[in-house]
């Protein structure tokens, strides 16, 4: 996500105290054609708050008041952004407010008249998710029939002149093909190609033991991914988001608790992280009641895991000093994993509660099963 | 390796943007930010495809007094030319 170092470049150090925002995602909608089960959506997406979808004229606002908050990057994501018809406008207002905004979708649909509509109205770079470099299982694994027009409109993208990035989310299913899904993104024109080993929240929670790889599946992933950045040098970027349940220091989770990133969710909602509803008892606020810097800066919920002061041990006096780094891990995963949104993230190796982690990973290296452990897919009616 | 740029010229979906809230200047890109130093700026304001190294060298050395500043602008961009921001006009 939004990121700042130092290459070339001199860094400038950030203001004392609470930081301002740097990236606004922005879930437009949970309408989706697609199924993944590991969608990182909350797992109620078909309750009845959701559909009180916040109205185009609300979100135009939300960007201009991010604007002056000192976000520069908004991702426009869902469920599909392309399912709501006032996409073009959107972008529009996006533009007309200086953010630089990456369309992040599963190109269902992804008509030509409306992408060049969107080109015109300056969106800055657009962001095609494939699920597989093989179109069956790419479909299988999707839950509907979709990869040959994802190729397509990748062609589009690239014809219109969009930096394009592919992104493919990792897991048991597919990333023995990570070395044809590297050249399929090489084949598209990507400029950069994001492997995120799946991280497991909404929908990945429910489907962890037929997604969570072996470690020796990771293993090869990795000196795969590693040899191909050598090969491709900067004509295309490969992220590799690390896997966190094989790691023994967690993830500073969204670049900390309410730091970097602010997301507001199709009904306004507004959140640290796209989990964090899961929470209980965190009293969400929504954009249609509050503008963002109150939430942002006053908001009980964007101040109930700010910085270090909320932390107990060991998080509090961290064996290797590194609470300030990892700010703690996930609240969600923590949440999930011990019952307590303050606790230290179990793949911490000196959380109470790793063994959570260790016995997941013993469970994932048991023989593979004849048939592979079958998916929930995420559904709208389901849920 | 750190490229070696010709005519000098940002990437598409790559642009420079004052910051109003932090009162810095930022480059833009896919999914990232770069805070950049007066040197910086200078150097990629001057990358317009047009301009070949030893321009873009030149317009800067008069402005510091003929100090001779051709490798730090090579370096400069072979730094964000790592990372696919800056590219070849020609290339």
């Amino acid at each position: 996500m939004a990121e700042v170092t130092d290459t070339g470049a001199e860094l400038i150090a950030p203001p004392p105290g609470v930081p301002n925002p740097l990236l606004l995602i922005a879930e437009l909608t949970y309408r989706c054609p697609l199924h993944c089960p590991y969608c990182s959506n909350p797992t109620d997406i078909g309750a009845g708050k959701y559909q009180d979808e916040l109205p185009a004229e609300d979100w135009q606002r939300v960007f201009r008041e991010a604007a002056d908050l000192g976000v520069l990057q908004l991702a426009l994501t869902g469920g599909e952004p392309m399912a709501r018809k006032e996409i073009v406008e959107l972008v529009t207002a996006s533009t007309e407010n200086g953010l630089y905004s990456t369309l992040v979708t599963s190109a269902m649909p992804f008509p030509k008249r409306r992408v060049e509509a969107l080109h015109a109205a300056g969106l800055d770079h657009v962001q095609i998710s494939f699920q597989h470099s093989d179109p069956a299982l790419a479909d299988e694994i999707g839950g509907t029939i979709a990869f040959d027009r994802k190729v397509k409109a990748a062609a589009l993208a690239k014809e219109l002149d969009f930096p394009l990035t592919i992104n493919c989310v990792l897991h048991r299913r597919n990333i023995d093909a990570v070395g044809s899904i590297i050249q399929m993104a090489e084949r598209l024109g990507a400029r950069r190609l994001e492997l995120a080993n799946t991280q497991y929240h909404g929908w990945a929670t429910v489907n962890r033991d037929a997604l969570m790889p072996t470690r020796a599946q990771l293993e090869r992933g990795e000196e795969i991914v590693m040899a191909e950045r050598e090969r491709l040098g900067p004509n295309l970027e490969i992220l590799w988001v690390l896997p966190d349940y094989y790691e023994e220091v967690p993830k500073p989770c969204m670049g900390g608790w309410a730091h970097d990133a602010v997301l507001v969710q199709p009904n306004g909602d507004v959140l640290p992280c796209q989990a964090a509803a899961s929470i209980p008892g965190l009293k969400l606020e929504n954009v249609r009641d509050k503008s963002l810097a109150e939430i942002w800066f006053e908001s009980e919920s964007f101040n109930a895991f700010r910085g270090t002061a909320w932390m107990q041990e060991p998080c509090r006096t961290c064996p290797i000093n590194r609470q300030h780094e990892d700010f703690g891990g996930c609240r969600c995963q923590a949440l999930a994993l011990t019952g307590d949104a303050a606790a230290t993230d179990p793949v911490c190796q000196f959380s109470p509660h790793h063994d959570v982690i260790v016995s997941a990973r013993r469970e994932a290296d048991e023989p593979e099963p004849e048939q592979p452990l079958p998916f929930v897919y995420r559904d709208l009616i389901k849920s | 390796m750190a490229p070696v740029f010709t005519r000098p010229t940002l990437a598409t979906g790559v642009r420079l943007r004052h910051d109003k809230v932090r009162d810095q200047t930022v480059l833009l890109f896919p999914e990232g930010a770069l805070v950049l130093n007066d040197t910086a700026i200078e150097v990629l304001e001057l990358c317009d495809g047009e301009r070949t190294l030893d321009d873009i060298a030149a317009v800067l050395s008069e402005r510091y007094e003929g100090a001779d500043v051709k490798d730090d602008v090579a370096e400069l961009l072979g730094g964000i030319g790592e990372r696919g921001l800056v590219v070849d006009a020609d290339g």
